[in-house]
């Protein structure tokens, strides 16, 4: 066991500990979750390295070291160093002597103040976080205060702190460190209402700081849960029914060695062995027949043909301003339809689980976006009490949403119940795509109007498209409508008068559907500006004049588009076959306007040289991770726009791998510029959106540079050759 | 039993000749920080180095190994090479999930070692074959370039 590995399981095993003592404390409202004294020190049956748990986030060492555990997960979007900002500034530690945890799974106390339960995803770690955790440090530090003046004998009024120090002035600038205080601080009960700093006394928040897990992930010493080794701990390689639904129909195992084993379940077949590839070449020797079942003969084209016919059926109302359909027929209309494909989520960790079951018991390690849904899914598949079930998140390799399922822990256990030691159960790549739970397909019709003066007066949206909600819920829709699938489409940002948002589920079959990053804005982003520019196209105006002629409603937006454009240079010629396209969004609480420059060549081919963005995300935890979630989203967004398609054949996925299911490579990958506009509003989102903002910008960029509108993604290159007569 | 040279120590592993250098690594050695990403040679989160260059491991047998020399992620920052690039990477947080990072320090590697003044294309050709999912393309250009000019 690595040393990570053991700090991590002493930390999960102290925070259970402390559940226990916090448990019935925990149940009641919200801000009390996070200031429940875990205790441990009347708890502790043995010593632990950690001497203050104030409130089950916090850990002082007599060295002064800290250990903060973080409720969300890490999966390269920079939280637990944004959230250990939070935490640090305000317990007023130096940023070098912090170290991040993973918070074990216990909704009541690490549970989203939104959500009530322990969740990373939709871009909300700061949003949620930003305040509750910042009070949460200040508790921490106010109890270390106490403490010092408990000490001296003195009123706490009276001191203050500095990088891990309690310091009394009046009395010669005498010090306590606060590992010297954090047991004497343990004892105290952690204050429920803090005065958090004023903005001028941030250090840390607000502040670059380098990511804490850099050296480790740079030097091979990260530990993700592909890396996990036990004792006696063997390895399986499966393969799931191809076709949603299908099961196993005849085997033929009689190439199977000696030293392997075959599980063999209603729809899925393992086989596990001393090592992975042993596994795997068991797995691949063996002769599978499947029973598809009734989506065997399910091809692409039928469930784009099912969702062309729904999406043309009126949906249930999401919003609705003044008077679309009067407004529609008021003005120089425009009809226009857009299509997104299915989307697999790639992330560069194959989806895997290791799992230890015991009788009545079972120990599992893993990354997950989910902690508690992991939990539920292990304690539910081997019908046992969750609280039977111990879980070790680890660093995710890539989550995207895909951690947000827990399809993959579920068929670990169900291997793990079947083999007499942990099981590590780990995806092919073959198998990471093919058994994804998908980004829905979308189509999404669109009417809108154009009055004389060039103002939008009638907007109509309507999003067909699958519901994960329904698939993960296995419940139906009230009244038709799915919010989840409607979010960046509501806002109205153009400020259009007459205006209306509609739903219409359209259940694909043989897919399973997921949220993939960007979530429903992926979608609705795309279309409204997709549309938007089509609109600006006929009403004969330039495409940043056009939305800026709309934005007086929006000023923050406004004020990103302007600089976005002048920062690109917008307006300045480009050569032949050269284009600009702006996207302007307003999605998970942030505002962003991007310009992409690209260039198609004569078959079609498209290079996108650049992204310029100006964004205005309220209050920003750490700028420079904030810079780096938009140039990687912009990126991950670009993959899609240039090749992310999912294709079904015979009830069977068609993309495989990296081959045949594209991701942009270093000499694809745009140069971006991106410039952070300064606010003191509430913080946004800033994991998703730079996905959202790919697409459209780029898609704009083709129409500028070729005159074509391309109105499906991924782009067909076919159309934008430049065909000689 | 194959006998291999793995950052300078000899390891005998009891793993079929047929095993890729891989899986022999993480499974055999212990040695975890070479990824598995897509077992056909498409995204270079496996690549470590053989007698100095770069290789995608997930295609290389451990029966065609043969007395070479392998180098991985575990040992390259023990190289002045290896950590000057590690230190380029940590200095501007390259990392996101940093599941691929291993690998595209590993082709970083070899790049500045045989073309210790890199421009964009030569950059292009050596990382080109490391995919990253996350996009810290920008990043690693730009630590590629600030390692150059410490070299």
């Amino acid at each position: 066991m690595s040393k990570y590995q053991k700090i991590q399981s002493n930390a999960s095993t102290l925070s259970r500990r402390g559940f226990l003592k916090a448990g019935s404390a925990a149940g009641g409202g919200l801000l009390l979750s996070f200031y429940v004294p875990v205790a441990f020190a009347q708890g502790a049956q043995k010593p632990t390295p950690y001497v203050l748990n104030p409130n089950a986030f916090i850990a002082i060492a007599p060295d002064g070291k800290v250990t903060f555990q973080i409720p969300q997960a890490e999966m390269g979007q920079g939280v637990y160093t944004s959230l250990s900002q939070l935490l640090a500034d305000e317990l007023d530690v130096s940023f070098d002597q912090v170290t991040a945890l993973p918070a074990p799974p216990i909704d009541a106390i690490y549970g989203s103040p939104r959500g009530h339960r322990m969740g990373t995803g939709g871009s909300q770690s700061i949003r949620s976080f930003y305040y509750p955790l910042r009070q949460v440090g200040a508790s921490g530090r106010a109890m270390l205060v106490q403490a010092a003046a408990n000490q001296w004998k003195v009123d706490s009024a009276t001191l203050r702190t500095e990088s891990g120090q309690v310091i009394d002035d009046t009395h010669g600038g005498r010090k306590l460190s606060y590992g010297e205080l954090a047991p004497h601080a343990a004892k105290l009960t952690a204050p429920q209402k803090v005065k958090i700093k004023d903005d001028k006394d941030l250090k840390l928040i607000g502040h670059p700081v380098h990511r804490l897990d850099a050296i480790e992930k740079g030097n091979g010493t990260a530990q993700y849960g592909m890396d996990v080794r036990l004792p006696g701990m063997k390895f399986a390689a499966l393969a799931a029914s191809p076709v949603v639904g299908g099961k196993v129909a005849k085997i033929d195992a009689s190439k199977l060695s000696g030293n392997l084993q075959l599980v063999q379940l209603d729809d899925i077949v393992a086989v596990v062995g001393p090592d992975f590839w042993s596994a795997l070449k068991g797995l691949r020797a063996l002769n599978i027949n499947w029973n598809g079942g009734p989506y065997a003969h399910i091809d692409s084209a039928q469930i784009w043909k099912d969702l062309r016919a729904t999406s043309e059926k009126k949906g249930a109302e999401a919003v609705a301003m003044g008077d679309a359909d009067k407004g529609l027929a008021d003005g120089t209309r425009l009809d226009v339809a857009y299509e997104l494909p299915f989307l697999s989520h790639a992330p560069m960790e194959p989806q895997n689980f290791t799992v230890h079951v015991t009788p009545g018991a079972c120990e599992m390690w893993g990354g997950s976006q989910v902690q508690t849904g992991a939990v539920a899914a292990a304690a539910k598949t081997l019908n046992i009490p969750q609280e039977k079930v111990t879980f070790h998140n680890y660093t995710l390799g890539g989550g995207f949403g895909r951690r947000l399922d827990t399809d993959m822990v579920e068929k670990a256990a169900r291997i793990a119940q079947k083999v007499d030691s942990p099981v590590k159960v780990i995806w092919t790549r073959e198998e990471d795509i093919t058994q994804d739970m998908y980004r829905p397909a979308y189509r999404n019709v669109m009417s809108a109007s154009l009055s004389p003066d060039g103002k939008i007066n009638g907007w109509m949206h309507r999003i067909a498209g699958g519901s994960i909600q329904v698939r993960m819920s296995g419940k139906p829709l009230k009244d038709g409508l799915d919010r989840g699938n409607v979010d960046g489409a509501l806002d109205n940002v153009y400020g259009v008068p007459n205006f209306r948002v509609e739903y219409i589920q359209s259940e694909p079959r043989a897919i399973n559907l997921g949220y993939w990053r960007g979530v429903a804005p992926n979608n609705t982003i795309f279309a409204i500006e997709s549309l938007m520019d089509e609109l600006a196209i006929k009403a004969g105006k330039d495409p940043v004049a056009f939305r800026l002629a709309h934005l007086d409603a929006t000023p923050r937006l406004k004020a990103c588009v302007q600089t976005a454009a002048q920062k690109a240079g917008w307006g300045s010629p480009l050569a032949a076959r050269r284009g600009r396209g702006i996207c302007a969004q307003f999605a998970f609480g942030t505002y962003i306007a991007t310009v992409a420059e690209v260039e198609v060549d004569d078959d079609g081919e498209v290079r996108v040289h650049k992204f310029t963005s100006a964004i205005d995300a309220g209050r920003v935890v750490n700028p420079d991770g904030m810079i780096a979630q938009l140039q990687g989203g912009l990126i991950f967004g670009t993959t899609a726009a240039l090749f992310g398609e999912i294709t079904v054949k015979d009830g069977r996925v068609e993309q495989s791998n990296f081959n045949n299911y594209r991701i942009i490579r270093m000499s694809e990958a745009p140069a971006t510029d991106i410039t952070v506009i300064k606010s003191t509003e509430a913080p946004g989102g800033i994991g998703e959106p730079g996905c959202t903002a790919g697409p459209p910008s780029v898609v704009n960029a083709i129409a500028a540079a070729t005159g074509v509108r391309l109105r499906t993604l991924p782009i067909n290159r076919d159309l934008l050759a430049r065909r000689t007569a | 039993m194959v006998t291999l040279l793995i950052n300078g120590q000899s390891h005998t592993v009891d793993a079929s000749e047929d095993t890729p250098l891989l899986w022999a690594l993480r499974d055999f050695v212990g040695l975890t920080g070479t990824k598995f990403g897509c077992g056909i040679a498409q995204c270079g989160a496996c690549t470590v180095h053989v007698d100095g260059k770069a290789v995608r491991s997930c295609q290389l047998t451990i029966g065609n190994v043969g007395a070479k020399s392998i180098t991985t992620i575990e040992a390259i920052g023990d190289t002045p090479m290896g950590a000057r690039i590690q230190k380029a990477w940590a200095d501007i947080d390259v990392v996101q999930c940093g599941y691929c990072q291993s690998g595209q320090v590993m082709s970083a590697v070899a790049l500045l070692s045989h073309t210790p003044n890199p421009d964009d294309s030569d950059i292009d050709a050596a990382m080109s074959g490391n995919i990253c999912r996350c996009g810290t393309y920008v990043r690693i250009r730009q630590a590629i370039k600030n390692a150059a000019k410490t070299v």
